[in-house]
């Protein structure tokens, strides 16, 4: 039975804040999302380059185990020992010729399949594994494993779409235009805030927070809703993408629109600017070009730093962030120096970035208490969800929660799609 | 004093001006060429290079001050490093290598502590005019999923 949850509009602009806190909505989006039909960003092929390599990732808090097999196949698994309910890889990361579950050495193929069981023909005659069991039946549970140029997407469902068209071409573009030659990872950065992760889902789609939380940007003219630029959506309206055009406003009319904002906006000058100082690298003109993907992951593309974020929930009231920052395997010295340096912007200690924790944990804060009241999401306008709009709205918040309602059950009549 | 207390009083010093948030003087300690970064484990550990602050110079450590000062938004709290005594290495080069392993507590206005970080400090030290400076500070940041978010240094 899908929890009965009372939408004041089918528009999506009220969301009641028990769809942050209920436990019972946290059980059924494992379920029906991160376990169902969406597909989840896992991590990337370079992550495991080698043959032999794997690592550990989540589908929400579901445990993932990605491996590369000798053929150089990957493969997608939950991290559950098919025997006991173990985690079979406790390591974040390494390179193997198989998977051994260390509670009763269940042993795994890279792909998954169940190669090995000790004691299968028990002790002194006695004891032993049911005649008729056929280890074939038993593999680690395999995800259908999708991939646009190097990203690793997994889902759960038979019946989910093709991954691409679940992506979209608009969106799916994206993705392709910050993987468009072969990355190296640079490292990860990890956040963890005490708030539910639709929250964050939330946070990355509005972009026109980025000039009013985030004063960095506007205080060093760095970023700033005045700037040309757009916001797309999927046909579906689950995804969407924020665009800002680089060069493309100037400091008196920026001025003019934050004069009452931010009374610190322009006022200050970094005595050492490198990080800000932005090598071109591409034909188009864009500053930035931010890919907000459902359920778990952004991609991000500002000036020359390349991040894509993976949200990872750990409880109703718990979620975990981890950035990981590439460059591309051709990036000359100077290059990859500068997108060290934009690892300064971006996660926990973002000077554009570490704000959200707080934006996160202060919505967990006030919203708890009173589960029935709800928020008002009508920046941008109410009714139906177009493809696309300006970047200084909220409408791509609609669009997220119009299909996670189509997938938790829990439309409201006529609900917008 | 020796070597090694020299480098205990840097560091006491170091920790309390963080705490009462005298970021001039803590600036103070270091050299105009510092670099000053915060590593997490997991990136040390599988040798990638990015971090999740990287001051190259003390000019970018300035602007970090400024920002935090004027700029940022962030949990309203008060620190306190507890910082342990420093394995102080030999001395190469004109440079002091120190090991210093460190904790902070973050303290919210309802008066509940947490603990916030562990790690250790990697240290280069340099002696100018008799007294030490930091010349490069490498944060090794155990605590590398950090909670809500990491506004004033380590």
């Amino acid at each position: 039975m899908p929890p009965d949850i009372a939408w004041p509009r089918n528009d999506y602009s009220r969301v009641p804040f028990a769809l942050y806190h209920d436990p019972e909505i946290y059980e059924r989006e494992r379920a029906l999302i991160f376990g169902g039909k969406a597909w989840c960003y896992l991590g990337l092929e370079a992550e495991i380059p080698n043959k032999g390599d794997f690592k550990t990732s989540f589908a929400g808090d579901i445990p993932v185990l990605l491996s590369r097999d000798l053929d150089g196949q990957i493969h997608a698994v939950v991290n559950r020992c098919t025997h006991r309910g173990a985690l079979v890889r406790r390591e974040m990361r390494g390179n193997a010729r198989s998977h051994v579950c260390i509670y009763h050495r269940w042993c795994f193929g890279l792909d998954g399949k169940l190669i090995g069981i000790p004691l299968r023909k028990g002790v002194g005659g006695a004891g032993g594994i049911s005649p008729d069991f056929d280890p074939a039946e038993h593999p680690l549970k395999p995800f259908r494993l999708g991939a646009v140029n190097g990203a690793l997407f997994g889902t759960l469902a038979d019946d989910a779409e093709a991954l691409d068209d679940y992506l979209g071409p608009a969106v799916r573009a994206q993705i392709c235009r910050v993987l468009h030659k072969p990355v190296r990872v640079l490292g990860y950065q990890r956040q963890r805030m005490q708030g539910n992760w639709k929250m964050y889902a939330e946070n990355t789609r509005d972009n026109y927070h980025a000039g009013l939380l985030h004063s960095f940007a506007t205080a060093f003219a760095l970023d700033r809703a005045t700037m040309q630029g757009g916001a797309v959506m999927d046909a579906r309206h689950r995804h969407n993408y924020t665009y800002q055009i680089a060069d493309s406003d100037s400091q008196a009319a920026a001025e003019r629109v934050y004069a009452d904002a931010q009374p610190e906006a322009f006022r200050l000058k970094l005595r050492d600017p490198r990080y800000l100082d932005v090598r071109r690298e591409r034909d188009d003109n864009m500053r930035s070009v931010i890919t907000s993907l459902f359920p778990n992951a952004v991609f991000a593309q500002a000036g020359n730093s390349l991040v894509i974020r993976q949200i990872r929930p750990k409880r109703a009231d718990l979620v975990e962030i981890v950035f990981t920052l590439l460059g591309y395997q051709d990036d000359d010295a100077d290059m990859n120096e500068r997108r060290l340096l934009t690892a300064n912007m971006s996660g926990p200690a973002g000077y554009i970035a570490m704000e959200d924790g707080e934006a996160v944990e202060i919505v967990a804060a006030a919203t708890r208490s009173q589960q029935a009241e709800h928020s008002v999401i009508e920046i941008g306008g109410r009714g139906a969800l177009p493809e696309q709009f300006g970047r200084a709205t909220d409408v791509a918040l609609r669009g997220f929660w119009s299909y996670y309602a189509e997938l938790m059950g829990i439309e409201p009549a006529d609900g917008v799609r | 004093m020796s070597e090694t207390e020299s480098v205990g009083v840097l560091f006491a010093d170091y920790g309390w001006l963080l705490d009462t948030a005298a970021y001039d003087d803590w600036l103070a300690l270091f050299s105009e060429m510092s670099l000053y970064q915060i590593m997490p484990r997991e990136n040390l550990d599988a040798g990638f290079a990015a971090s999740l602050i990287y001051c190259r110079g003390k000019d970018m450590l300035r602007d970090r001050i400024t920002s935090l000062r004027d700029v940022n938004k962030f949990n309203i709290h008060t620190t306190r490093h507890i910082i342990g005594r420093s394995r102080v290495g030999t001395p190469s080069g004109g440079l002091i290598p120190a090991v210093t392993p460190f904790a902070v507590y973050q303290t919210d206005q309802e008066g509940v502590s947490q603990l916030f970080a562990v790690g250790a400090y990697d240290s280069l030290l340099s002696r100018q005019g008799g007294a030490l400076q930091l010349e490069s500070q490498i944060v090794q940041l155990d605590t590398f999923s950090v909670p809500t978010l990491l506004s004033d240094p380590l």
